[in-house]
């Protein structure tokens, strides 16, 4: 048995690194705050490979074939009764192993990249405080031992992500954004909480190992008490997944993803694309088996919740000119896609094969779509906006970014034998297993897919020629290494044999090439590509004649289907004026009134009693007198001697 | 009775030379005017003490003493009173009770 | 009447009428001099009670000691020409309530209380040799004590009122 403790240091070495650089930076450069966050980054990077090839290749399996889930570092916190109990520890299993890689991986490319994308910014140091502190929150949340650490260390990635949003916190859009996206996410992390606290309170544990294992206390208990045609059980998975829901920008809680492009292009890279918003997905897999043995009414509901979004996520993504909000409501459509697999998914070897998509996608997906971000980043840092009508032609000022930006939008659409075709193809034959119409609306995103990214890629690097103000330069070394190493992922990543590591049961299994599952997807997303092609690579008026002609829906298409319209009204008319102003009157006046009634009391009483110490003599000596008249009167009239 | 005159005649003088001190007391502001009352007070009890000692214990001398001590210490206390008064008159330049109400801080 | 009554009823009178006048005189000076009168006439009392030894010290420190005193301090402190205010209305009411409530309980208690019967002695002067020799024995009925007491009280009088009323340096 390896001892793998060290695997702490991989949560340390950031917290240690936000600490240093918070408090410290001021006193040195830039530049070093800089470094130091980098380096801190390099070292965890490095112990994630290794941690991973000793877990995948030297580590024995467990009796059955399966990889072993373990803990590799536990402390006890907080003891609240003799057996319910909070921990803080390192979980080691298969996706938390992969999710170690991930992050590190993705954060490692985010730092070497903002070194030069946020040059010259006014708060340089705080910016990479913050990386550091999200890096620890993410790494703290994917190798929790028990949900509460995890509910914990959620809270932590929530507030990270409200201060890497509004990092331009004199912007009124981005001090907007974040609180938006923190209030929202609060808001599902309430449900997340009323989640744990019935899960917890029907098995008596937080802890995963007892949750997810063989005798789960889940199966038995809690199963059996229905409400409203649900038991118990149910609706504490259901209450988990809102809270998963808000976190990874699911409909209807999706509305804070697109505002969150508001803060620095590398955080979109790292917490809106590869990192923060698949917590959500890694949260259900996480507690995957309750949710197919004791709770599988919660697994349909997250299936049509995933599918749901990525539809209509890929819709609006059709319509929108910011490149930061295309890509955007790409993500909520791909984490969707995830969302989708998982729900479809069974349990166990071939069965669990929706599982295995899943986090497959949740891989490939965090190196095209960091990439797609990053390279974002290196167009905006050379054109100075965000529009895509103001862009074009650019190929010929930004040849690394323009290679690079191509390999990531062919692999997001699927065309082999980049990464992207393999995740999304395991995740198409899953669905197809489990339902057809699903299937086929699966079928569709990936077309659009397709469709937006590449309308995307011609508008940006073919189209029209644009006269710009000044010459677009391609990036600095520092912020093109990062998108050149990313393109290597996206191009490679899709031939690990995934399913060889990361399972349902954590059994390896064989998983098979469906000829006739990938024929049918690669062709609609060289549909996609191709009627792109048609639409963006020359200037026409192709994309408004059907603008127009499907009027009123593509209308609302690019209002978002005015779903921030809904939200406003429900909350500015119906909850501040129905629930809120009532709420605060009574504090005002009764919470409030009490206190300063009591107050107000006890200074009226005190200025009648203050009369008695005037500190007249004669006062004084009437009051003796008269006690000791009445005292005499009291012992020798009314006393019965 | 002390040769035709019975005790409580004495006794009722005293009384009501006493409670018209207390009154006086009470009532007056000029500081030495509260001495005076003060004094009204002390020589009430002076007479009920003799009387009481005459017309009881005619053999014994003790009320008597004890007033003679209580004239010995009223007028120990007069003279104190009177040397405040006097401190009292030079801070303030006056000497009405109802102004004095504040102790030195 | 008997002489004595007579000259109870007299001194009586005196009394109760100038201590009534002495705190309710708006003049300090003739509230002085009242209660003069008030303190001449308890000596007389005294007399009448054959204390000769008591009405002289009487006589002598209080009308002739303390009253002196008051008056140097009157003339030290007021502007004795000027009326002193009358008092105001909510400071009498209860101050007379309470000394009216009390002289009545009081005499009620005296005249409902049945005094031991008098042995008709007594009305021999006091001897002034008993006196003295009383006040310096140290046995029973020795005011030996008290006496030595009395003495260093007015000396830490004496100490105390010269530092009082001595001008300060500052």
């Amino acid at each position: 048995m390896i001892d793998f403790s060290y695997t702490v240091w991989i949560l340390l070495i950031p917290l240690f690194m936000f600490v240093v650089v918070g408090l410290f930076g001021n006193r040195f450069k830039p530049l070093v705050s800089g470094i130091a966050g980098t380096a801190g980054l390099f070292v965890m990077w490095i112990l994630s490979l290794v941690t991973a090839y000793k877990y995948f290749f030297v580590l024995e399996k467990a009796a059955d074939g399966s990889f072993q889930k373990f803990l590799a570092f536990n402390v006890r916190w907080l003891n609240l009764t003799d057996t319910l109990h909070i921990d803080m520890g390192v979980l080691l299993d298969p996706i938390s192993i992969m999710m170690l890689i991930v992050i590190t991986t993705v954060s490692f490319m985010v730092h070497l990249y903002s070194i030069g994308y946020m040059d010259g910014e006014k708060g340089f140091m705080r910016f990479f405080a913050t990386l550091s502190l999200f890096s620890f929150s993410m790494l703290g949340l994917v190798v929790a031992t028990n949900i509460f650490q995890m509910y914990i260390f959620w809270e932590l990635v929530g507030v990270s992500s409200y201060l890497l949003i509004g990092f331009y916190y004199t912007k009124d859009s981005a001090v907007a954004a974040s609180k938006k996206a923190f209030i929202v996410t609060r808001f599902a992390d309430l449900g997340f909480l009323i989640g744990i606290l019935m899960l917890s309170f029907s098995t008596g544990t937080f802890d995963f190992l007892t949750l997810t294992g063989a005798n789960s206390p889940a199966f038995s208990s809690g199963t059996g008490i229905m409400f409203l045609g649900l038991s118990t059980m149910t609706w504490s998975m259901i209450f988990i997944f809102m809270g998963g829901a808000g976190k990874s920008a699911m409909f209807p809680l999706h509305i804070w993803l697109p505002d969150a492009m508001e803060g620095p292009t590398p955080v979109s890279a790292l917490i809106h694309a590869a990192t923060m918003v698949v917590a959500g997905v890694y949260l259900v897999a996480r507690l995957f088996p309750i949710y197919i043995f004791a709770a599988p009414v919660a697994l349909d509901v997250v299936m049509y919740v995933g599918a749901f979004s990525s539809i209509f996520a890929a819709i609006i993504a059709c319509t929108q000119f910011d490149i930061k909000r295309v890509l955007a409501y790409s993500t909520m459509s791909q984490i969707g896609m995830m969302m989708f697999a998982l729900g479809v998914s069974g349990y166990g070897g071939h069965e669990g094969l929706g599982y295995m998509a899943s986090m497959f996608h949740l891989f490939t997906h965090a190196f095209f779509k960091s990439l797609l971000f990053l390279a974002a980043g290196a167009i905006i840092h050379a054109v100075h906006s965000n529009v895509m009508n103001e862009m074009g032609g650019l190929r010929k000022y930004l040849p690394i970014t323009h290679a690079t930006f191509l390999i990531a939008c062919l692999a997001i659409a699927g065309v082999p034998p980049l990464s992207g075709f393999f995740s999304k193809d395991e995740i198409l034959a899953a669905g197809h297993e489990k339902s057809l119409m699903l299937y086929w609306v699966e079928m569709i995103v990936s077309g659009l897919t397709a469709f937006y990214m590449f309308r995307l890629y011609f508008s940006v690097f073919w189209g029209k020629e644009t006269h710009y103000h000044h010459t677009p330069h391609e990036a600095p070394k520092l912020m093109t290494i990062p998108l050149m190493f990313l393109a290597v992922g996206a191009l490679l990543a899709g031939l690990i044999p995934f399913s060889g590591f990361v399972t349902s049961d954590r059994m390896p299994f064989q998983s098979h090439l469906e000829i006739g599952i990938a024929i049918p997807a690669v062709l609609v997303g060289l549909i996609g590509i191709f009627t792109a092609m048609i639409f963006y690579r020359k200037e026409t008026d192709l994309p408004d004649r059907i603008y127009n002609a499907l009027g009123g829906f593509s209308k609302a298409a690019f209002h978002k289907f005015y779903i921030d319209e809904v939200y406003l009204f429900i909350t500015k008319k119906i909850i501040f004026n129905y629930v809120s102003r009532p709420i605060a009157w009574f504090d005002r006046h009764i919470v409030d009134g009490a206190m300063n009634g009591m107050a107000y009391v006890t200074n009226e009483t005190s200025e009648r009693i203050k009369r008695f110490q005037s500190g007249q003599l004669q006062q004084y000596a009437l009051v003796f007198v008269s006690g000791v008249v009445l005292i005499t009167l009291l012992f020798t009239y009314l006393m019965t001697n | 009775m002390f040769e035709g005159v019975p005790l409580t005649w004495f006794l009722i003088t005293g009384t009501i030379m006493f409670f018209v001190g207390i009154y006086g007391f009470l009532v007056r502001k000029n500081l030495i005017t509260i001495l005076m009352s003060t004094e009204l007070i002390l020589n009430s009890v002076n007479i009920n003490f003799v009387a009481f000692n005459k017309i009881l214990y005619p053999d014994h001398l003790e009320g008597m003493f004890f007033s003679i001590f209580i004239i010995a210490v009223a007028a120990a206390e007069a003279s104190m009173a009177i040397a405040i008064i006097i401190n009292i008159y030079r801070r303030l330049v006056n000497i009405d009770v109802e102004k004095m109400n504040e102790m030195k801080f | 009447m008997t002489p004595n009554q007579l000259m109870f009823a007299i001194f009586s009178a005196v009394i109760i009428v100038f201590s009534i006048l002495t705190v309710t005189s708006r003049r300090i000076l003739r509230a002085a001099t009242f209660l003069l009168f008030v303190l001449v006439a308890t000596g007389g009392m005294y007399f009448l009670l054959r204390f000769n030894f008591l009405a002289a010290i009487q006589l002598t420190l209080y009308a002739g000691g303390i009253v002196v005193l008051i008056i140097f301090s009157i003339l030290l402190t007021s502007h004795i020409a000027e009326k002193l205010e009358k008092p105001d209305l909510k400071k009498i009411i209860p101050a007379f309530l309470v000394a009216a409530g009390g002289a009545l309980i009081t005499i009620a208690t005296i005249l409902q209380h049945k005094f031991p019967v008098e042995i008709a002695s007594g009305s021999e002067r006091t001897n002034i040799r008993v006196i003295a020799k009383s006040l310096i024995s140290t046995e029973k009925f020795g005011y030996a004590l008290p006496f030595e007491v009395i003495s260093i009280l007015l000396l830490a009088a004496m100490v105390g009122a010269i530092i009082l009323a001595k001008k300060r340096k500052d």
